[in-house]
């Protein structure tokens, strides 16, 4: 396969089926929402739904926006061999939940955060865990991995 | 000043201890703040590192 096809999904270049029609050229709107240690939340996901999302003070469901300028890194397609190749991208800045002036209370404990595209009726893009957590009058901050080959948040290899 | 569920408090007033997780996954750190022996305060930073393929974190491979 062709590492730059691989890029070109992640900017949705090729539609082999039925697609929603774009009218803009622009990036979607991608989500992060907070998840219990309770909740189901696998690859399996296919959307966001507001079952066993946390919930709490100055916390609103559906999380946050993944925001920044851009929200997400170009997306970037490399190839290893003439065989193998890794189409990569990960957001540009640190989620964040609650400020000094208005922080989060999470009391119950939760351990998974999922990103979706809120442009696209809520998909599931990807699910990450940590180790599980509560917040108390606080702030809650996922900084993101190195965005490359190896490390990314998404990553499409052939490897 | 720390928030805490009792309004902006002095730090010096409170007991504060701190608590980190380093593993494949993640490096995480935490603060508290106890006042009286109530948690007041709690935050938490969590830097991904690289994201297990079992739960979908790599998106695909081909």
């Amino acid at each position: 396969m062709c590492t730059s096809f691989m890029g070109q999904l992640l900017t949705a270049t090729h539609n082999f089926g039925t697609a929603p029609t774009r009218v803009l050229a622009t990036a979607d709107t991608f989500k992060a929402a907070l998840y219990l240690t309770t909740a189901t939340v696998d690859a399996n996901t296919t959307v966001y739904s507001v079952t066993n999302e946390v919930s709490g003070t100055n916390y609103t469901a559906g999380g946050v926006t993944i925001s920044g300028s851009p929200a997400w890194n170009v997306p970037t397609a490399t190839n290893s061999s003439a065989t193998a190749g890794v189409a990569f991208t990960t957001p540009t800045a640190p989620i964040t939940y609650g400020t000094s002036l208005n922080p989060v209370s999470l009391s119950t404990a939760f351990n998974a955060v999922l990103i979706y595209n809120s442009t696209q009726a809520d998909k599931a893009v990807s699910v990450h865990t940590f180790g599980s957590q509560t917040i108390t009058a606080g702030t809650f901050t996922l900084t993101m991995p190195t965005n490359n080959t190896t490390n990314a948040l998404l990553r499409l290899s052939t490897t | 000043m720390i928030t805490t569920t009792k309004g902006l408090m002095d730090e010096t007033l409170l007991e504060k201890r701190e608590g980190f997780i380093d593993n494949d996954n993640e490096y995480t750190t935490w603060v508290e703040y106890w006042h009286d022996g109530e948690l007041v305060h709690r935050s938490a930073h969590v830097r991904l590192k690289k994201m297990p393929n079992f739960i979908g974190g790599e998106a695909a491979s081909f």
